[in-house]
């Protein structure tokens, strides 16, 4: 049975099924259960539920050290921004340490990072920084955009026996959707399409699907036929299901909150441009942030943003159908 | 929260005995005969890549890690040779890891600075200083969660307390009170540069002295004194309680890597050395206190240079991995 719940709720609710299958997960973080009516606290007790100080660092590479000695920490870590901290042991101890040892050892972690908050946070607290993490081999990152990807997706990610990037969309917290009840697991490195269409590919990530489907709606009205999938998970990436869909569009265009450069959307668009060129029937198309850190103010932070009017645009000129100037 | 109370007291010391200290004395020459074949290797070009070596810095290795258990779980950082030989980890597997070979402790895929041997509570070397600090309080976490004896030890140089890692790990491990023994083997020099560059704080110990831990400076070249200490320091950690911060003044005969032409600090006068060395020194203390003959401290060197010669011969007759391991190891591949 699935009902309707938050986004944020749904992730909660993983955490808490998987915590109480399996007494090796941990959860550690700021500010979590600083009462003893939390109810991870009032379920899992003290001793698997912490609050941690402000120590990044800390808190990542106790979590890594209890990972190599068997158990399965969740670290919350709140703002994406604040893993840059300890990025020595997010880059360099938690997902090297299985290939260094040649195998001997696992690190079976999850850091829980928001992102994207951009409602008036500013430079350092509205950043898409996933692209910074899948390069990184034994990384793996997800970033749900439903409710039910953020269960299903956290749950996958505490069961995985590798480090795990789990990206939550600051903006979709409190956005609704259905939520299976119980068990539930969303494999990674499977695409979902979330519309299906002949004219065009829209490869849509994290919020941006939303905006993506939102596009796709327009375009229907104009005679276009979007699809639009959505990779919820960057690492690993299912380039199959991209490649499928521009075979059969011949047309594609990446929406991707973060700034272009050394952005998931232009992975993504090298792979097509490698393994599905000869597919392609126009150049490809990347919607993205300007390459300038988030603005405060509204309408400039809404100027750096792709938004829906960018989207459309952008299929029109790959279709061919609406002369449109290049986007900076 | 629901951590231990009390404040640690340390137990009465255990004095250093003949068996215990013929051990300290095999273990020092395995792991001094072992590193200085390595650096003729080095010069040889058959052992490949970064090498940093622990020759006069054996009695910190030696007192610690022979009186731990394979389930006490040790972290170490770029210069680890001699932890994972004093935590018993093979000389030969050691050797062949750096030369980068399949019988390697990591199949070649870590090197020197990143020696695993869990089955002898190896549990990692890292290469960024510091960088091992928080993955001990990990460890000593989970023996808390699991009701066990064993105790977390991490060893790290000076030059690292003045990084982030140690100052974050120190509060955290103080705060929770997590069973790990933080080893800070004190040579005067981080990396290049003398201690009196990085740090107005001359001594490891008054750095933490604000959160109260245990602590306690020692000489590290004498090998006894180190001994006691950790003893008495391990039978707090066994109970469950820390963290304990043994700070281990010593010295480093060899420059930071194999290569390096020291031109930041004079060589030791020879004499001074005899008079420093961590071996000789308890070769002395030994023959004083007649824990061993002569002949035991010769054979002690002998079966060193017998046992690091058959590794030279075990690493150099190892293949090359093959490279299908790369693919296979980026990602564990099941999931629980």
């Amino acid at each position: 049975m699935a009902r309707e719940m938050p986004y944020i709720a749904a992730i909660g609710e993983a955490i808490h099924l998987e915590m109480a299958r399996d007494e090796s997960v941990l959860y550690f973080g700021q500010n979590i259960a600083t009462t003893d009516d939390d109810p991870f606290l009032a379920a899992f007790g003290h001793d698997r539920v912490r609050v941690t100080p402000i120590s990044e660092t800390a808190e990542i590479g106790m979590a890594v050290g209890a990972a190599l000695a068997g158990y399965r920490p969740v670290v919350e870590l709140y703002m994406a921004e604040f893993m840059l901290v300890a990025m020595d042991q997010v880059v360099n101890e938690a997902p090297r340490f299985r290939y260094m040892s040649g195998g001997k050892v696992k690190v079976p972690l999850v850091l829980k990072a928001g992102y994207g908050f951009t409602a008036g946070w500013a430079g350092q607290h509205t950043g898409s920084i996933y692209s910074m993490f899948m390069g990184v081999p034994g990384l793996k990152v997800v970033l749900p955009a439903t409710a039910a990807d953020a269960k299903g997706l956290m749950a996958t990610a505490i069961r995985d026996d590798n480090p795990v990037c789990f990206f939550h969309h600051y903006l979709l917290t409190l956005e609704h959707g259905e939520v299976p009840e119980g068990e539930y697991l969303v494999p990674f490195g499977e695409a979902a399409v979330r519309r299906t269409g002949k004219d065009v590919t829209i490869v849509a990530i994290g919020w941006m699907v939303d905006r993506a489907l939102a596009a796709a709606e327009r375009l229907a009205a104009d005679g276009v036929d979007a699809e639009v999938i959505d990779p919820r998970t960057l690492a690993p990436l299912d380039t199959a299901t991209i490649l499928e869909s521009v075979a059969k569009t011949g047309r594609l265009v990446l929406v991707d909150q973060a700034t272009r450069h050394g952005s998931a959307s232009a992975v993504i668009a090298a792979e097509v441009a490698d393994q599905g060129f000869d597919s392609l029937r126009a150049p490809i198309k990347q919607v993205t942030a300007l390459d300038a850190t988030i603005p405060y103010s509204e309408p400039m932070e809404r100027f750096v943003l792709p938004d829906e009017d960018k989207i459309v645009a952008a299929v029109h000129q790959v279709l061919g159908s609406a002369p449109v100037a290049a986007q900076a | 929260m629901s951590e231990p109370g009390p404040a640690p007291i340390l137990p009465s010391s255990a004095a250093l005995d003949a068996p215990a200290a013929l051990a300290l004395l095999r273990t020092m020459w395995r792991i001094r005969v072992f590193e200085e074949r390595v650096g003729v290797l080095k010069r040889a070009d058959e052992v490949y890549g970064l090498i940093h070596l622990s020759i006069g810095g054996e009695g910190v290795a030696a007192a610690v890690c022979t009186q731990l258990r394979d389930d006490d779980l040790v972290y170490s950082g770029h210069r680890a040779h001699g932890h994972a030989i004093a935590k018993g980890a093979p000389p030969d597997r050691i050797l062949a890891e750096l030369m980068g070979r399949s019988d390697g402790l990591c199949h070649g895929l870590g090197g020197s600075m990143h020696l695993v041997d869990v089955e002898h509570g190896l549990m990692g070397a890292t290469g960024v200083v510091g960088g091992n600090i928080p993955l001990a309080l990990g460890s000593a976490l989970a023996a808390r969660l699991s009701g066990g004896e064993e105790v977390a030890v991490v060893f790290f140089g000076d030059g690292a307390v003045q990084a982030g890692h140690f100052n974050e790990s120190i509060n955290l491990a103080a705060l929770w009170r997590l069973p790990v023994i933080l080893v800070c083997e004190n040579n005067g020099f981080a990396e290049f540069t003398p201690r009196s560059a990085h740090t107005i704080v001359e001594r490891v110990c008054d750095v933490v002295a604000p959160y109260g831990l245990e602590r306690e400076t020692v000489d590290g070249n004498d090998v006894e004194a180190v001994w006691e200490a950790f003893g008495r320091f391990l039978g707090v950690a066994r109970g469950g309680e820390g963290p304990l911060l043994l700070e281990c003044l010593t010295y480093r005969l060899r420059g930071h890597y194999e290569g390096d032409p020291t031109q930041y600090r004079e060589a030791l006068a020879a004499e001074e050395w005899q008079q420093r060395d961590p071996i000789m020194r308890l070769a002395r203390r030994g023959a004083a206190a007649g824990w061993f003959a002569a002949e035991e401290v010769e054979a002690a060197e002998r079966e060193a240079r017998e046992a690091v010669e058959a590794a030279v011969g075990f690493a150099r007759q190892s293949p090359y991995p093959g490279v299908e391991l790369i693919e296979e190891l980026v990602y564990a591949g099941a999931q629980a």
